[in-house]
This record gives C-alpha cells, sequence and structure tokens, in this order.
C-alpha cells in the first residue's frame, strides 16, 4: 500500500505532486503510488537549471530496471533547482517519494495555475479508480 | 490475452500481469530488482508455461531435424539437450530453439512463445516438401512449463523427486516425477546460474508449482517475473529472440555462429552461405555504458557523430550495478574495447563494447 498523499500539495493527473512553496516557488516530484507502480528506480534524468515548462510538459526522466517515464510539470515555470542527490541516489524517489526524493523546484509562472489541480482526495479517489 | 494454467496463481500474489506476446504474464510479484538478486543468492521459480513444445516422431525424426536444422544432431543421445536455429530461406533466424532427444526417433522442440507458429509452419513445410516418414504435433497446450533457477536450485528439488539431480549434468534432462506427478526434469535455463526446467502435464503443473513454493519457502525462494527473467538473461549475455534477434538476423551475425554445422545440408544454407562470402557487416555486441544513463532498445550507436548502429537490448545489471545492453554495430567497431557512443535522448553518452557475458557465475 501506497503511503497516504499529503494535503498541503497538489496533485497531477499524471502522478505528479506539487507543494507551494510561497514566494512563487514550487517543489515537485512524483507521487508514492507512482513510485510503487515503477518500483526500482535506478537513474533520474534532471532537467538543467534554467529550463523553461509548460504545463504538461516533460520535466524530468525516472528510469526502472524495466521503464523509462517522462515527468511532467504540473505547472508552468522556470526550473530554479534540482534535487541533485538523485544523482547517486535515484532510490531516494522510493523511498520518500514526498520528501527527499523530489525532483524539481520551479519558479512559477502564474500560481494560479496550480488551483486547477487536484487536491489530496480529489488525487485519492483518481488512484482508487486505476485500481480498479 | 491467452492465461496459463498458473495464472491464479499469479494473481492471489498480486503479482504485477503484462501482455507478452499475446498472454497474460507476471512481470514482476514484488520487485524485479528483489527477484533478480534472490534468482542470483538462492533460487526462483518461473512460469514459463506460454513457450512452445513440439513433437517429432518416426523412423525419419532425426533427417527431419537434421534438415530442418542448423546444428549437427546426429550424434546426439538420448537425454541430451542441443540449443540450434531455424533458418528461413533468406538465412535468417525463424527461433532459436532446444531440441530434446526423447528416444530413438522421438523429440521434443521447445521453442520461443512468440514464434511457435512459424516454427511449426516452416517445420511442416519442410516435412511436406521432403516427404520425411516423421510426424510433427504441437503439444503445448498440454504441456505446463516451469524454471527453477538458482544456486539452491538442486537441494529444493531434490526432497521432491526420485531422480538423482547429482549426476543429471548441464544440458541433459531425465523423464521421472516432481512430487509424485509425471514430469521431464531438464538441467538448463536462461537465468545463468544453475537450475532446471520442468516440463509436466499443463492440468499437473499448478500442483508442481504450489509444492515448489513450499518446499523452496524455507530456504527463501520466491516467485520471479519476466522482467527479472530479462535483466538475468542479458546479464548472462543470452539473447531474446524478438528483441535482439529477428528473422532478419543471421546467426553469423549475432553469437550464434557454433549453432551452425556447414558439413551438413540445412534449410536456409544456401542463402547463408552467400551472406558469408559477401561478408558480415554488422555484429550484435556487448556493452557498457562509461557515461551517465541506460541505453534502451532502439537507441542510436553513434561513433565520430556517425550513427553505427542500434541498441537491442539495454537495461541498468542488478548485479553489476553499471548499465549494459547489447547493439547491432557495424562490424569493425565491434570488437571488445572499441569506444563508442549512445544517443540518450537529447544526450550523446560514452560506451565501450566489452566481452560478453556480463556476468558469469561462480562455480
Amino acid at each position: 500500500m501506497s503511503k497516504p498523499n499529503p494535503t498541503d500539495r497538489w496533485y497531477s493527473k499524471d502522478h505528479e505532486w506539487i507543494l507551494d512553496l510561497g514566494g512563487k516557488t514550487a517543489l515537485i516530484g512524483i507521487t508514492d503510488y507512482a513510485q510503487e507502480m515503477l518500483t526500482d528506480i535506478v537513474f533520474v534524468e534532471l532537467p538543467p537549471i534554467g529550463k523553461k515548462v509548460a504545463a504538461g510538459e516533460p520535466l524530468a526522466v525516472v528510469e526502472s530496471v524495466k521503464s523509462v517515464s517522462d515527468v511532467y510539470s504540473p505547472v508552468g515555470g522556470e526550473v530554479i533547482a534540482v534535487n541533485q542527490a538523485l544523482e547517486d541516489a535515484p532510490e531516494l524517489v522510493n523511498r520518500d517519494a514526498f520528501g527527499e526524493g523530489w525532483i524539481a523546484r520551479l519558479k512559477v509562472t502564474d500560481p494560479e495555475e496550480l488551483k486547477t489541480l487536484l487536491d489530496a482526495a480529489a488525487y485519492d479517489a483518481l488512484i482508487l479508480e486505476e485500481k480498479h | 490475452m491467452k492465461k496459463t494454467p498458473l495464472y491464479d496463481r499469479h494473481a492471489a500474489l498480486n503479482a504485477k500481469i503484462i501482455d507478452f506476446g499475446g498472454w497474460a504474464l507476471p512481470v514482476q510479484y514484488t520487485s524485479v530488482m528483489e527477484e533478480h538478486r534472490t534468482t542470483r543468492a538462492c533460487a526462483s521459480v518461473f512460469d514459463i508455461c506460454h513457450m512452445g513444445e513440439m513433437e517429432v516422431r518416426g523412423p525419419r525424426a532425426l533427417d527431419l531435424l537434421q534438415y530442418a536444422l542448423t546444428r549437427d544432431l546426429a550424434e546426439q543421445k538420448t537425454g541430451q539437450i542441443k540449443l540450434s536455429a531455424l533458418l528461413n530461406d533468406r538465412g535468417g533466424i525463424i527461433d532459436d530453439l532446444t531440441v530434446y532427444k526423447m528416444d530413438r526417433d522421438v523429440y521434443m522442440l521447445v521453442t520461443n512463445a512468440t514464434t511457435r507458429e512459424s516454427d511449426l509452419k516452416r517445420i511442416q513445410s519442410i516435412l511436406e516438401e521432403k516427404k520425411f516418414d516423421a510426424s510433427l504435433s504441437d503439444v503445448s497446450d498440454r504441456t505446463g512449463k516451469l524454471d527453477l533457477q538458482g544456486p539452491r536450485s538442486e537441494e529444493i528439488l531434490q526432497p521432491l523427486t526420485p531422480a538423482d539431480l547429482k549426476t543429471l549434468r548441464f544440458y541433459w534432462f531425465i523423464p521421472s516425477q516432481v512430487a509424485g506427478i509425471p514430469a521431464i526434469i531438464s538441467r538448463s535455463g536462461y537465468t545463468g546460474e544453475d537450475g532446471f526446467e520442468i516440463y509436466a502435464a499443463a492440468e499437473k503443473i499448478g500442483a508442481i508449482w504450489d509444492s515448489l513454493m513450499d518446499a523452496g519457502a524455507p530456504q527463501g525462494m520466491k516467485p520471479a517475473g519476466l522482467g527479472a527473467r530479462d535483466t538475468l538473461r542479458l546479464e548472462s549475455g543470452m539473447m531474446l529472440n524478438g528483441q535482439d534477434i529477428t528473422q532478419e538476423t543471421c546467426p553469423l551475425e549475432v553469437p550464434y555462429a557454433w549453432l551452425v554445422d556447414w558439413n551438413k545440408d540445412f534449410a536456409g544454407k544456401a542463402a547463408l552461405s552467400a551472406l558469408k562470402r559477401a561478408g558480415i557487416r554488422k555484429k550484435l555486441a556487448g556493452f557498457e555504458m562509461t557515461g551517465r544513463g541506460i541505453a534502451r532498445h532502439g537507441y542510436p550507436v553513434i561513433k565520430d557523430g556517425r550513427t553505427i548502429g542500434s541498441v537491442t537490448s539495454g537495461t541498468l545489471s542488478p548485479t553489476l550495478n553499471k548499465a549494459i545492453g547489447l547493439a547491432f554495430i557495424d562490424a569493425e567497431n565491434s570488437e571488445p574495447g572499441s569506444e563508442i557512443s549512445i544517443g540518450i535522448r537529447d544526450a550523446v553518452s560514452g560506451a565501450k563494447i566489452v566481452q560478453l557475458p556480463f556476468y558469469k557465475r561462480q562455480k
């Protein structure tokens, strides 16, 4: 069973989370459910600092032993930091997807965009639907 | 999707099921990495019921196989297994299959799941054309198959069978019983570890699975899925039909030249001779990444800014903890030590050709 989805952040239908850090910045990662589906994450390709993305565009790549998956940016913005620790320890995403396994920090173009995403309850419902 | 006789057991274990060539099979039960490591350190059991089995019998069964397959089977003993290739008229590999000599004039062919139909068609047409006094029948649907693989396989299986496993050599088999059920036990596999392939009636294979699960659990044996099967075979330098090898691949381009016995006639020989005379231009080689990233099927192989090949299989090796793969490469750049690059998405990352296999077990 995956960990409960924290209520302090927003979720995309593609299983990313985004945490509003205030001051138009936000942290992005993949959900615990997503890491559980992927299992054994062995490589994370991080975006370059300064990369500009629109909502729904590929931001990073997460690879398991058997699969390659894009991580999409839930909102538009510019990458201002990445989680360098993942270069040597990609398994942090498996271990702590909502915390130490974060992927990138974004300068968000339009914070209003966050409100178009799913809240924890809506995301819970989405996972439940996928499981059946 | 077709289901194997073990499907309900996989579902009960909460396995992740995928479509593999039309078969609903477990890709993993818990994690590919974990199942891979359990196989190398202890033992795993795999559902391989999807593979094809054919029976060839009759006074000229050997003549049929000698003509249909590339390997010389004249010296094969009853109880012995030979890997061989079945070629098309262009010299391309339809299948790499194993030949079990059951008795004089009786053989079992074990084929890949995805090539079963084309194997059958090809051998049947040879049989009709050459009018050998032999019969060919597809017994896949009534045959179940399990692989028990890993260093502790023998000690797990031995209490369940009267067969003396200690004396059963690699690539030999013995018709015996497992858990009181008639079964063929073969010392062989697709993981690079010691282990067995077990064949029994499809409706009885579930009972053998259950007995193995009970007998193996105290030793740490677990079920493993197709994901681990793929990473295990790749580490051991073994090719996957349909991925590394296609009908356009000839045995001389891949590490299968040893399967071809030129001193006999076989279907596809004329075309293969012509290919040999023309010179082999590309070769399948093993490589490991020296730069960042993991090469995957279809990624380009690059040298001096020029594409010189294509990756056929690639993964992170769980045992070696580095990215490895197989690729078709221009013959002149395919020797061990040769430095190449792999195009990974927008980047180009370093790699070098290495000797196969990547992993070899300690004996």
